[in-house]
């Protein structure tokens, strides 16, 4: 109890007392200068009325179904094809992960000159083939894939470097076993690494949901939230309506909504791992 | 059942030479032990046969097949690990069923063949669970039966036993001899262990340094080692090597102990042996503890080791050489008393200074 103790009034501290006022904020309106009034649940209602909030919550959503499945499938792919012991193959696993370690903002502009129609790298490639260049990140249809698309090229690296640190965990000689067991390649994939990593594979996924479900700074940076709000998450908002418009009860109720959501789906998520784990 | 034919096969890891042109051949039925210090090769050739190693040089048979071109899975051997290798997250059942079903045997033969294999092992009771709910020697029993459900022409052991306490250890031993005897099989163990290669083999072929330093019965190693190394690896407690001076006795060899007691050998001489390093091997066992003044020679008691069935004395010489000894259960012998030694030399080896043995013309058992 005593080893526990700093760091757990540095927990209550730090986390516990300022989820504690926001969810309080959440029930007030306030501004610069202050919580005015005590509003009830206004501002939730007001929230779920407000068309532009329930976008940018589809918006969350469809960017995290399509990152999170494919960089928790992309990031095992590599890992399986990386994880041996040729020089080759260390060179590539530093390639993949370097894009990780890169801020947000370099990786967006890497990605906007990427993008840009007339002269950027995908244009060229559209030119070659004598297609007509997509402007990706003004395209109401394109921005959030291209968004996803940027992510994944980021993210990937985390995903990798766990599967390879599970798959290294992976004793060989069940491998050995199973060759001498005439087990063809997709059998060992799916009869001994697959469940060998399983618990990773739900690591991966919990990371993955929390972390994507924070979508802020590549739209930001990007396409603003546009166009059309085709590209605005929940955070983006959040940030909008408590820092630029002072709605701070306001945006304090949709923190909490966002909040909601990844513990809602982090715990389904959870749950379904680890009914498979005890089958 | 098929025997095993491995012709000049060798094998490097980079530049390290693991193993150097071992030619072997294992006939069909045969239980054979590779036995060697840690680091020899000896799980360097089990692997090559099981194809889990790739063969440098060299060709390996198993019956009429050559195998070392074709993956391990179609050599039609099965592998019992040291470390039993047993699939975490299936059940045993499901452990012992795997490779039937990837060799797409029908379901029922294969639940029969699980049935039959389980009830020999006694693993019967454990077939619906993990091999990480059963104990080491139960989980050890799974393994064999994964062996045993593919019903192989050739079973491979990787120190099977080393992970087992020594209670166990003596069961399982028996239980793979018999199970031997039962399918006839031909088998091939390895182990660092002499009793394991000792009790269980047919033919035991010692390994050291990359290389074959002798194959023969166990017997045969015991009493006739090729070698200084096979016979001080083989026997405990080690064979005494004491340093020696030979002389020409007639077609014989006579042979002065360091302390000046010479012994008779019914050893052929060789002019080698008046070579300076040539050293005498006398097991423990012809060296009898006998009252003082009697004997052959004499010394004192340094240190009494009481093994119930008998008594080991290890004994100084006058110029100060030490030789384990003898002595029956019941030995009234205490350390510094002074004794005599009863010394059988018609077991006697001679070590030429390269190491090479050579034995007397007559073994008496």
């Amino acid at each position: 109890m005593l080893f526990v103790m700093p760091y757990l009034c540095l927990f209550i501290l730090m986390l516990i007392v300022p989820l504690a006022m926001g969810i309080r904020l959440s029930f007030t309106r306030g501004d610069l200068f202050g919580i005015k009034e005590f509003v009830g649940l206004e501002n939730y209602a007001r929230l779920l009325a407000d068309p532009v909030f329930l976008r940018t919550v589809w918006n969350t959503v469809y960017f995290v179904i399509l990152t999170v499945p494919s960089l928790t499938i992309a990031g095992l792919l590599l890992a399986l094809a990386l994880n041996r012991e040729t020089r080759w193959a260390a060179i590539m696993r530093g390639i993949f992960f370097a894009s990780f370690v890169l801020s947000v903002t370099v990786v967006t502009l890497i990605w906007r000159l990427v993008l840009i129609p007339n002269g950027g790298l995908a244009g060229v490639i559209a030119k070659a083939f004598g297609a007509e260049p997509i402007s990706f990140l003004g395209d109401q249809n394109w921005a959030m894939l291209s968004i996803a698309m940027t992510t994944i090229w980021w993210g990937i690296g985390l995903p990798m470097v766990l599967f390879l640190a599970a798959l290294q965990q992976v004793p060989r000689d069940l491998y050995e076993a199973a060759a001498l067991d005439n087990a063809s390649r997709s059998r060992m994939l799916f009869a001994i690494t697959l469940p060998a990593i399983s618990r990773t594979i739900a690591l991966v996924l919990v990371i993955e949901i929390i972390l994507q479900f924070q979508l802020f700074g590549q739209p930001q940076l990007m396409t603003s939230g546009g166009p059309n709000n085709s590209t605005r998450p929940i955070v983006l908002f959040i940030y909008e309506s408590g820092w630029s418009q002072w709605q701070l009860g306001y945006a304090s109720a949709a923190a909490q909504i966002l909040f909601a959501l990844i513990a809602m789906v982090a715990m389904v998520q959870y749950r379904i791992s680890s009914r498979k784990e005890s089958r | 059942m098929a025997g095993v034919e491995m012709a000049c096969v060798s094998k490097r890891f980079g530049d390290v030479l693991v193993i150097d042109k071992v030619s072997l051949e294992v006939q069909a039925g045969e239980f054979i032990v590779f036995l060697g210090p840690s680091g020899c090769g000896k799980s360097t050739l089990l692997r090559m046969i099981a194809g889990l190693e790739t063969v440098d040089d060299g060709t390996i048979h198993i019956g009429e097949q050559r195998v070392d071109t074709l993956p391990p899975g179609k050599r039609d051997v099965a592998m019992v690990f040291q470390h039993y290798a047993l699939y975490p997250h299936m059940t045993i059942k499901e452990n012992l069923a795997f490779g039937l079903k990837n060799r797409r045997v029908p379901a029922s033969e294969i639940s029969a063949r699980v049935e039959a294999a389980a009830s020999s092992l006694e693993i019967g009771d454990f077939l619906e669970r993990r091999p990480g709910q059963l104990s080491g020697g139960q989980r050890q029993r799974a393994a064999i039966a994964r062996a045993i459900v593919k019903q192989p022409s050739l079973f491979l052991f990787d120190e099977p036993l080393s992970n087992l306490d020594a209670a166990l250890r003596a069961r399982t031993r028996i239980e793979l001899a018999q199970l031997h005897q039962q399918l006839g099989t031909t088998m091939i163990f390895v182990t660092h262990d002499q009793v394991e290669a000792m009790t269980l083999a047919d033919r035991i072929v010692v390994l050291h340094d990359h290389r074959i330093e002798q194959i023969g019965t166990p017997m045969e190693i015991y009493r006739r080692p090729a070698t200084k190394f096979v016979a001080s690896f083989v026997g405990t407690p080690k064979i005494n090597i004491v340093e020696l001076t030979a002389a020409k006795n007639g077609a014989m060899t006579t042979a002065a102990l360091p302390d000046g007691t010479a012994l008779e050998t019914c050893i052929p001489w060789n002019a080698s042996f008046a070579e300076t390093g040539t050293t005498l091997g006398l097991r423990p066992e012809a060296i009898r503890v006998v009252a003082q003044g009697e004997g052959t020679a004499a010394g004192r008691a340094k240190v009494v080791e009481r093994l119930g069935e008998r008594t080991l004395i290890y004994a100084e010489l006058s110029d100060g050489t030490m030789l384990t000894t003898e002595d029956r259960g019941d030995s009234q012998v205490r350390p510094d008393d002074m004794i005599g030694l009863s010394i059988d030399s018609s077991n006697a080896v001679i070590f030429t200074n390269e190491g090479r043995a050579h034995h007397g013309t007559q073994v008496s058992n």
